[in-house]
């Protein structure tokens, strides 16, 4: 026997926890004293008591959550979409209006996840009743659906006319504005449960996730792995965030804008062409990044290959190459490893190679083993080993050295891209050649690039 | 407090097989009571070096400003939900998947459709661009990821030269490229994460431990590159040591399934958003959580997350159709944007960080600056 967490008759415990929360909303505006003021409301000739505006609704959920209007319409329109509020005016239209539209909230018993699912039946009742009450009253796309469900569950009809005629029997014995009252709720039931054709199905919730699988071993073993972990204190480590967004702050378009100009705000896509991945001239942003932390310069095509250069000044530039190479086993094809392997051994090494790098003793000999029966990862820890070797030696030195002062000083920072004194003017967009391709020019594109305003941007 | 779960055989006619269930029955108590005594002590041993919290760390920070991001480009031509997206390296391409099978590369920069290729299967959870730019990987209830050659000649059928890859027992909810075009990483329904080898389909590692399907994945930033970390239905956020499949790292705080995990741009932490509604920071070396980025106003799920290029801002697609722009440092909500009109599905910041791109249940993709 499994035990499942089976949320109650197929509802999963994701829209379940979202209906509840929306209950709880609910629940906080009907509270007696923090709750919402609500009226009587007139809807033509009838008094309904307990209503709100849309207005209250809003202020109320501002200063309940301390949010901007914007936000509270969304939200109220939430509850109304999902059926906890319903409108009172133009009750098939689920939209909350800002301003003094009347609104009620729904009876619990109306609630999607109190009645969850909504059966065929109660659907053919509630059809039934309309088409009863009033000829002509069902909408088109209603009459289909009636028409439908008599179809399917034809052996159950008469109980369904018989079900319809005893509830509009026994609602007209209620007082007229609990009748409209309850002909709303049950119609923004419907409305939610059976939506018409084009209108968007709130309860879709898109695929289900059902598996649940038996594991004990993998929870106790990696918790016990854990216990013996290093751990640092949380001090340091926030510290470490706190340092890492002030340095890269500058660098964040997002937050800092760029320079001459965001390509999506301005259609200017100077800023690209700057920063392509091998320019005459970089930018001044760019270089000082290389200087944030090894990896930086090593993930930038054009740092790498100053870095290159100095290296081959200095005679060490074997270490690169050998760090290459093994990036290339790592990522590369898995049928060429073992040939890259024979070369990389051959090459930086094997005893007397060309470009030999220098590797502690112990490792050496652990490579020279793990070569024996190649694999993707056996390069490693040689590769780690000169990896911090340059991390911590040459790299530094690098960042000290004439080559990248003056690197840092030929640099260019672009001028900010003046505002066009004509707002409504675009830019024409131009087209840049796909990575796809091999040597095909992108002629074919230009000609949609820039006037191509119907394909669906809007400013 | 999640509980282990055992499927038992129920036969307990046949006095052994009684005796059988009876010792089964006790080694599972003994093994549940393992179990948590550990976690207990996991979780004092995490406590006892937090001795600050993150807002207090950044109360000496400057507070954002006004915030104004705006769409500033609408991809329209899916027929269905957008379901994932990812960016090409060249900042200006993406790879869009849909609920009709649908998946179209786009050059975002001037909407234009580059590529359309309909796969067999509906419901493409997964899509990734390929690092060199010439390839992309996708798929979902195929159970499979497959990687599509992008061809500029336009009377090539790009379903010709599609190459299965991975292979799952069920769905494919994400996949990635890890640093070259060879590898594919991938997570699946079936509860497993597995790297693949893309030229010969071979499976190189697989990742067990997560105990329902996992929904997401993410590759660590870090100068070794050899983690990833993978967010499931089991409410586990696990960290992974590439090479040997094993999880080094697991972190359970989140109420419910995670959708989404991004690592931050140091690599020393991650973010994760949840149908729980909260978006969370997990610091990798205090091996905790950190920060809780919530609101009493924000009801429904985090379907995706991701950083933006300084790690300073946290944004967030919403189940209710919004995103939500969170402070890290500060923990506080710093904006939040409307516009699509259904769920937002899916997240990423553009590679130089000038903007992000979401993808929603309302058939569009856009872009914010």
């Amino acid at each position: 026997m499994t035990i499942n967490t089976l949320a109650k008759g197929g509802l999963q415990p994701e829209q379940m926890s979202c209906f509840r929360k929306m209950e709880k909303v609910l629940v906080a505006m009907q509270d007696p004293d923090m709750g919402m003021k609500m009226r009587n409301q007139r809807l033509l000739i009838t008094v309904i008591p307990h209503a709100m505006t849309g207005h209250d609704i809003i202020t109320w959920l501002i200063q309940k959550y301390h949010i901007c209007e914007e936000e509270a319409l969304h939200l109220g329109e939430m509850l109304v979409k999902y059926g906890y509020i319903y409108p009172l005016k133009e009750p098939r239209c689920l939209v909350l209006r800002p301003d003094e539209s009347p609104y009620r909230f729904q009876t619990p018993y109306f609630w999607t996840s109190t009645r969850w699912p909504a059966s065929e039946l109660d659907y053919a009742i509630y059809l039934a009743k309309k088409n009863i009450r009033k000829q002509g009253e069902l909408v088109e796309y209603e009459k289909e659906r009636y028409s439908l469900l008599h179809k399917r569950i034809n052996h159950t009809w008469d109980f369904v006319v018989m079900q319809a005629r005893e509830q509009l029997r026994a609602s007209k014995q209620r007082r007229k504005a609990d009748r409209i009252v309850l002909e709303c709720q049950e119609q923004a039931y419907w409305l939610i449960n059976r939506p018409p054709p084009g209108v968007q199905n709130m309860l879709d919730w898109g695929l289900e996730r059902p598996n649940n699988f038996s594991t004990r071993v993998p929870l106790i073993e990696t918790s016990r792995r854990a216990l013996g972990r290093n751990r640092v204190k949380s001090s340091i480590c926030l510290e470490g965030f706190v340092k890492y967004s002030e340095q890269y702050q500058n660098h964040d378009p997002i937050m800092q804008g760029c320079l001459p100009s965001n390509p999506w705000i301005s259609d200017d896509i100077a800023y690209w062409t700057m920063n392509s991945e091998i320019v005459p001239v970089p930018t001044r942003l760019r270089v000082e990044r290389w200087s944030f932390s090894f990896m930086e310069l090593l993930s930038d095509a054009m740092g790498r290959r100053e870095f290159m250069t100095y290296l081959e000044k200095e005679f060490s530039a074997e270490n690169l190459h050998f760090w290459q190479e093994c990036e290339e086993i790592r990522h590369g094809e898995s049928s060429k490893i073992i040939e890259k392997v024979e070369d990389v051994y051959k090459n930086f090494l094997a005893p007397g190679a060309a470009r030999w790098v220098n590797i502690d003793s112990k490792t050496m000999d652990k490579t020279l083993e793990g070569i024996k029966r190649p694999h993707r990862f056996v390069m490693d820890d040689a590769q780690m080993h000169i990896y911090f070797l340059m991390k911590k030696d040459s790299y530094p030195r690098y960042l000290k050295s004439d080559l990248y002062k003056n690197m840092l000083a030929k640099a260019v920072v672009p001028q900010e891209t003046k505002k066009s004194v004509f707002p409504f003017m675009r830019r024409q967009r131009h087209s840049s050649p796909s990575p796809a391709q091999a040597g095909a020019p992108a002629a074919e594109e230009d000609g949609r690039a820039g006037t191509n305003s119907a394909a669906g941007s809007h400013f | 407090v999640p509980v282990q779960y055992i499927v038992l055989k129920r036969s307990p006619l046949i006095p052994e097989m009684a005796t059988q269930e009876v010792q089964l029955n006790e080694t599972l108590a003994h093994l549940k009571t393992e179990s948590e005594t550990l976690k207990t002590k996991l979780e004092e041993e995490r406590a006892k070096l937090h001795d600050v919290e993150l807002h207090q760390v950044a109360e000496k920070v400057e507070a954002l400003g006004q915030f104004v991001m705006k769409t500033r480009r609408t991809l329209k031509g899916h027929g269905n939900k957008v379901l994932c997206m990812d960016w090409c390296k060249d900042k200006r391409r993406i790879v869009s998947s849909s609920q009709d099978g649908k998946v179209i590369v786009w050059d975002a920069f001037t909407t234009n459709k580059e590529h359309a290729v309909t796969m067999p299967c509906t419901w493409v959870m997964a899509c990734a661009y390929a690092p060199s730019g010439c390839a992309v990987a996708c798929g979902g209830l195929d159970n499979k990821c497959s990687v599509y050659p992008l061809s500029l000649d336009k009377n090539e059928n790009l379903a010709a030269k599609k190459k299965s890859v991975a292979m799952h027992t069920n769905y494919l909810s994400a996949c990635s490229f890890t640093n070259s075009d060879m590898q594919i990483l991938t997570s699946s329904g079936d509860g497993t994460c597995a790297l693949w080898d893309v030229e010969s389909g071979q499976l190189l590692q697989s990742f067990h431990g997560h105990a329902a399907d996992v929904l997401c994945l993410d590759l660590a930033p870090s100068e070794t590159g050899n983690t990833f970390v993978s967010g499931g239905c089991d409410k586990k956020a696990n960290v992974w040591d590439m090479r040997s499949g094993q999880c080094i790292q697991s972190f359970e705080t989140h109420e419910s399934d995670i959708n989404s995990v991004r690592y931050y741009p140091s690599g020393d932490a991650f973010a994760s958003g949840s149908d729980d509604a909260t978006c969370r920071l997990y610091d990798l070396r205090a091996d905790r959580e950190v920060a809780i980025y919530s609101k009493e106003s924000i009801i429904f799920g985090v379907s995706s997350v991701d950083f933006s290029l300084s790690g300073r801002l946290l944004f967030g697609g919403y189940n209710d159709y919004t995103i939500n722009v969170w402070d890290v440092l500060k923990g506080t909500r710093v904006s939040i944007l409307f516009g699509h009109e259904n769920r937002v599905s899916t997240l990423r910041v553009s590679p130089d960080g000038t903007a992000f791109c979401t993808g929603s249940w309302d058939h569009t993709l856009r872009i914010w600056a």
